[in-house]
């Protein structure tokens, strides 16, 4: 397990690695050769070309593009300066630039929006989890029932309907027709009932997106795993049926799952977006169309790694997770 | 082999079908057969012949987490010990398996759950009968794990299936089936899924078990090989059947069916000039769901034509063709025993 462990945090500063390398590649060169000028950008408008020139050695733009990564990565783990002449300015590490918009630092930024992201992330997720697999494990025990039907209609709604079109339908009716719920971001730190609360409405509708493929992948993969002769030695042992399931069906079940789990959570991330939108919660998804369109390249570049290095690490405790519950991959 | 009252196990008329999309599959369609404590039945038929689908029907494994289509339609009578299983309470029956009745399956290692190591799923099944605690079931399994020959077998108790070799995981699946002293033993193609070396160790490894703890044991092949020196009787199925039932040496040395004689033909003899010409079984099995009409066999049987279109109009009667000695064909037993003769 140790090993195995190792194995996968070495891996995971490298893709890192690459992600930075990808995204810095992307928002500082692309610009670049497609004639843009970063220091134009945050100059503004109307500035004079001494202006542009200052700006442009103030933020390094005109060293080799190798040492602005080397400045730009050792700005993430030490912090720089950004120096124009006597005008000194220190970034703190983490660094990641300033806004060209607002000439704020990013990482503020940043921090002060993961938590919504992350709060309805991680909220959405246990929800469709729970939901997902407990529909599709009694969807599979009682296969062409009236609960399986309806079930299974019910998730192929979840499947194809937009997040716009489910996200608008609930607010019409349970925010603005019924009153029940009002959708705001509380921080958890600050009242855990009222975050809750204030996330339930788009919790339930990122969720019924996933929980739908959920429900749809645990119902399949049961069926299959009942069929497995591991199932029929338990059966043969004497195991009462409900043992059966739980001790050997479903942790069989799950593996699939996690595996699915851990690409969705990517997807996740752009879901999350959506949501934001809809439900017009200040989180990283709406920094980052905000961000977009003011061409605030700094800020994409922030809320991409951010998103990137969430990706990452839910993709690692998934992993970790699959090991536990699969000796042979801890054990190869 | 009759009506004994003294079977521990009896198996009467058993049908198996199975409502599909194509049809009924009549699976196992009026199987009848005894067997005694501490005797040891071989089960011999070629893939598909419902081999399988009669031990589970045994085992009360049919049905069970089966929910709506797809059920096996189950008539006839097993009795267990003098205990009807068939119309029992199902948590009656549940109660038995793993403890008065075990079974070994073909593919050891898909047969075990990979996630756990084996002395845990060797445990689970000794204290799903036995109110023990972990200590004591451990101890209980590793005795069992040395038993069936693992070396080092504390050690060994901690593995995950996919850490053993083929042979070693069928040895575990035997201890699991054995910890609870079971009385009668299913072995349902037990080496198959063995490299050659290997299934002679496992069938030593049954015969010697068997000797050791008294139990009735059903091994089930599609080798007239593996039962030979294994079976005290034999019983030859085709299409659902039993075609040809009797003492082992009685079915080996003298076989009364057309079908055992081209099984004989199929298997690797030690006597090379007996049996030297006869040839396997031709062609392939029958469909279960429109099974030939009269002798299931005759669409590939060389004889048929001997019978006077009785083979393709009536279905063969099992009679006695010896003591104990039990063939389901229209050919006068004269004619059979001449045939036989000539081709040795
Ligand atoms: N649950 C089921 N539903 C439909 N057909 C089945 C089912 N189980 C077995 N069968 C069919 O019954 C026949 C006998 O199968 P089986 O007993 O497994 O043969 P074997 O002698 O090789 O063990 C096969 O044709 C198989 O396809
Ligand atoms: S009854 Fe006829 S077809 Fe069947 S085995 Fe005997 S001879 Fe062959
Ligand atoms: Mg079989």
């Amino acid at each position: 397990m140790l090993a195995y462990l190792v194995r996968r945090l070495v891996a995971v500063v490298v893709m890192l690695l690459v992600v930075t390398l990808v995204t810095f590649g992307i928002f500082f060169l692309v610009p670049k050769l497609t004639g843009g000028d970063p220091a134009a950008l945050f100059a503004g408008r109307q500035a004079d070309p001494a202006a542009i020139a200052g700006i442009r050695r103030k933020l390094g733009l005109d060293a080799p593009v190798i040492v602005q990564y080397a400045r730009f990565i050792w700005g993430l783990v030490a912090g720089r300066d950004y120096a124009s002449g006597a005008d000194v300015t220190h970034c703190a590490a983490p660094c990641f630039g300033y806004s060209f918009k607002t000439e704020q630092p990013v990482w503020p930024l940043l921090i002060d929006r993961f938590p919504v992201t992350f709060s309805l992330a991680i909220g959405a997720c246990v929800l469709w989890l729970v939901v997902g697999v407990a529909t599709g494990v009694l969807s599979a025990l009682r296969r062409g029932s009236l609960w399986d039907r309806a079930a299974m209609a019910t998730a192929l709604a979840g499947v194809s309907l937009p997040i716009y079109f489910t996200g608008m339908l609930a607010l019409a009716v349970f925010t603005y027709k019924l009153h029940w719920l009002t959708v705001s971001y509380v921080p958890f730190t600050q009242n855990p009932l009222a975050w809750a609360r204030g996330l339930l409405l788009p919790w339930i509708v990122l969720a019924f997106l996933y929980a739908a493929m959920y429900a749809r992948l645990t119902r399949a993969t049961m069926l299959e795993i009942l069929g497995e002769d591991y199932i029929r030695t338990a059966r043969a042992k004497g195991l009462a049926e409900p043992v059966v399931i739980r001790r050997h069906a479903l942790r069989a079940t799950l593996t699939p799952v996690l595996t699915i789990l851990g690409m969705d959570l990517g997807a996740l991330v752009g879901g999350a977006i959506l949501t934001e939108t809809t439900f017009s919660l200040q989180g990283l998804g709406q920094a980052a169309v905000r961000a977009i369109s003011d061409q605030d390249l700094p800020v994409i570049l922030g809320v991409t790694m951010i998103a990137a290095f969430f990706v990452i690490a839910a993709n690692l405790v998934v992993d970790l997770l699959y090991a536990v519950v699969d000796p042979r991959v801890r054990l190869a | 082999m009759t009506d004994d009252p003294e079977a521990f196990l009896s198996v009467r008329d058993l049908k198996v079908h199975f409502p599909t999309d194509d049809g009924l599959v009549k699976a196992v369609d009026g199987l009848s057969f005894e067997l005694a404590r501490g005797r040891t039945l071989g089960i011999v038929g070629e893939s598909g012949s419902g081999k399988s689908v009669t031990s589970l029907a045994v085992m009360g494994l049919h049905g069970v987490g089966q929910y709506g289509r797809g059920r096996a339609r189950i008539s006839g009578e097993i009795r267990l010990d003098g205990q009807r299983l068939t119309d029992a309470d199902p948590d009656a029956v549940r109660r038995l398996r793993g403890r008065q009745m075990a079974m070994i399956f073909q593919d050891p290692l898909s047969s075990l759950h990979p996630y756990y190591t084996v002395g845990r799923q060797i445990s689970e099944a000794y204290r799903v009968h036995n109110p023990v605690g972990r200590a004591a079931a451990r101890a209980r399994a590793v005795e069992l794990l040395g038993r069936v020959g693992i070396p080092r077998p504390d050690r060994r108790f901690d593995d995950y299936p996919h850490q053993f070799s083929g042979g070693m995981r069928q040895r575990v699946m035997i201890a699991m089936a054995l910890v609870n002293n079971p009385d009668l033993l299913i072995a349902d193609e037990p080496t198959t899924a063995l490299d050659v070396t290997v299934q002679a160790q496992i069938l030593d490894l049954i015969r010697d078990l068997q000797r050791e703890f008294g139990s009735a044991v059903i091994v089930i092949t599609h080798d007239l090989g593996v039962v030979a020196e294994l079976a005290d009787d034999i019983l030859v199925m085709y299409a659902g059947r039993c075609v040809e039932r009797g003492p082992a040496e009685r079915v080996f040395h003298a076989p009364q069916h057309p079908y055992t004689w081209g099984l004989l033909g199929s298997m690797p003899r030690l006597d090379r000039e007996r049996g030297a010409r006869l040839t396997p079984v031709r062609g392939a099995p029958p469909s279960l769901i429109n099974v030939p009409s009269g002798c299931a066999f005759h669409p590939r049987c060389p004889y048929a034509e001997l019978t006077a279109g009785a083979s393709r109009s009536t279905v063969p009667e099992l009679r006695e063709a010896a003591r104990r000695h039990f063939a389901a064909c229209h050919l006068p037993v004269a004619d059979r025993d001449r045939i036989w003769e000539a081709s040795g």
